[in-house]
């Protein structure tokens, strides 16, 4: 086993070797702009990307003209949010999305307040769903968009897409989902699931950095969106800009093979998951399981280890890559958003660690990593004033902090 | 973020994690920040005439807080209580070589020192009855 170990694929994955193998070419031979369509580099170019384009809408069961390349998740996000909105302005005012979105969809939604557009943020269960029956009756005459998540990046909650799109079918909304964790990980079928726009990205799903799509419905109902870049009307117009072959080639590469391997690779994502869940949740007392206890990306496992903070336990285990919600690893310096919009007390986000699990992981690095939190935890804990004054009996919540 | 080395070995070798009996009259108790802040440091000095001689601490915090209050145990042993109230959280932030980012829980530590001592010297006061009133009232 080969240290360090990286369980931060929430956040990015390496690129599988088969993606970049197909990718190489087209740095070099096979350079050309997909856009010339005067000789044989052009053609050769966008046949790579024309190839790519089928695997990636094959995925999400869609067609290949409803594909549009971007830089990645957050662009596809702002140019969803933002071309819907001023596109439909004159229809209505307001979308909905939920607290626990990327900050892509937040800030973009934030900022479109600051236009005049009415945002709601819709809050979620403890689990970190959001209700469709919440977003039924948050809908105006003025409502244009909702978007919410597909699965969420922290915890890891899978959202009842299907019955959201539902409600936004029902009452003729367009439905834009930032399925950025979803997509490769769990079926993602556009149409049962009626979304309308879908944000994804290549780096989630082994594919390179830097190339994204946007998937914008073409019938039933015909999506049309403002660009945010305007240029050489790439992309049917919505996003121009001179295509990156050799990344698009890589995505697509990337989904076909999440489309090949999912299904065993999900069982052995929640095998190795669920086994890094018992280890250590077994072995100590005070920590929780954030998210939903089932309806989870079968690679991830969020956990609060109480009376310990985040930062200095990811400190403890410096050769396993992971992240934390607490604030000390943040820029901000609050704890994590999603966490406390669960509910999850500031103490516990504090205390938060995300494992994300990855194609690459095996077994034994799980049974490692289960040692050495396991380790750090009680390492932590003796010196961990609230530990003492909690076995003490002392109830934290009735102390009298100074705060600063 | 990289730690400096000093940071790690604090943190994998604390010094004086542990605790006194917080009601003795010669021990003087800092409990400062709060679980929401993700941050609570308690410090805990004894001492003897007026000399620090033995500090322990327990600090539930990031890495940097707690080779902060680390550092504050050994540097506060063997310091008089006038010597102790000198040190500084720049004096912390330079010996660790703490980023901008953690200076806060260098300020903490001295947040925790200065509790300390004030604990321990209102105990004091406490204890010795008042040299004037005890005049005026024989
Ligand atoms: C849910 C979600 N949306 C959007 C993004 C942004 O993706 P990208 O890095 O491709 O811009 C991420 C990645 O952090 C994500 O997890
Ligand atoms: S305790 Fe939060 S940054 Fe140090």
């Amino acid at each position: 086993m080969k240290l360090p170990i990286y369980l931060d694929n929430h956040s990015t994955t390496p690129c599988d070797p088969r993606v970049l193998e197909m990718m190489l070419p087209y740095f070099t031979e096979k350079f050309g702009n997909a856009a010339s369509r005067n000789h044989s580099f052009g053609w050769e170019a966008e046949e790579g990307v024309e190839v790519a384009r089928k695997q990636i809408a094959h995925l999400i069961h869609a067609d290949a003209k409803e594909i549009i390349f971007t830089s990645g998740a957050t662009e596809s996000d702002n140019l969803a949010l933002q071309g819907v909105v001023e596109m439909y302005r004159e229809k209505g005012d307001h979308i909905i999305t939920s607290s626990t979105e990327h900050r892509a969809v937040i800030d973009t939604a934030k900022y479109l307040e600051k236009k005049g557009i009415k945002v709601t943020f819709l809050p979620v269960d403890k689990a970190g769903m959001v209700s469709p029956d919440d977003v039924r009756n948050a809908i105006t005459d003025k409502t244009i968009l909702i978007s919410i998540m597909m699965a969420n990046n922290e915890i890891g909650t899978i959202n009842p897409v299907a019955a959201i799109g539902k409600v936004a079918k029902e009452k003729g909304i367009l439905f834009h989902c930032d399925a950025t964790q979803g997509v490769g990980k769990i079926p993602v079928n556009v149409q049962e699931m009626g979304i309308d726009l879908m944000s994804f990205t290549a780096h989630k799903i082994y594919g390179p950095k830097g190339v994204g799509a946007l998937y914008v419905r073409r019938k039933a109902p015909r999506v049309r969106l403002e660009a945010m870049m305007y240029g050489g009307g790439h992309e049917r117009g919505m996003r121009s800009g001179t295509l990156a072959v050799p990344l698009i080639v890589g995505f697509g590469k990337a989904c076909e093979l999440c489309e090949q391997e999912m299904a065993a690779e999900s069982v052995r994502m929640m095998k190795m998951r669920d086994r890094l869940q018992e280890g250590i949740m077994g072995k100590m007392d005070e920590v929780y399981l954030n998210g939903h206890p089932t309806e989870r990306l079968p690679n991830n496992l969020n956990i609060s280890f109480a009376y310990v903070e985040g930062e200095a336990l990811l400190m403890g285990v410096k050769e396993i890559a992971l992240s934390s919600g607490s604030a000390c690893t943040s820029a901000t310096l609050e704890p994590s958003y999603v966490l406390r919009a669960l509910g999850v007390g500031s103490d516990l986000a504090h205390s938060s660690i995300r494992f994300g699990l990855g194609r690459f992981n095996t077994d034994e690095e799980v049974e490692y990593t289960i040692d050495r939190m396991i380790k750090a935890v009680t390492h932590l804990r003796e010196m961990s004033p609230l530990y003492e004054m909690a076995k003490e009996g002392v109830d934290l919540k009735s102390v009298q902090w100074a705060a600063h | 973020m990289a730690y400096s080395e000093k940071v790690i070995d604090h943190y994998n070798n604390p010094r004086n994690v542990g605790s006194f009996q917080k009601d003795a009259d010669d021990v003087g108790t800092g409990i400062v920040g709060a679980p929401e802040c993700g941050d609570v440091m308690k410090l805990q000095i004894k001492v003897e005439n007026d000399t620090i001689v033995d500090a322990k601490f327990k600090t539930f915090g990031c890495g940097s807080a707690i080779a902060s209050s680390s550092l504050a145990t050994e540097w506060l042993k063997g310091k008089s209580l006038e010597q102790a109230q000198k040190i500084k959280n720049t004096d912390i932030v330079q010996e660790l070589n703490l980023p901008p980012v953690k200076i806060h829980c260098s300020v903490l530590a001295e947040d925790a020192i200065k509790a300390a001592l004030g604990d321990y010297q209102k105990k004091a006061i406490e204890k010795k009855p008042n040299p004037a009133e005890a005049v005026a009232s024989s």
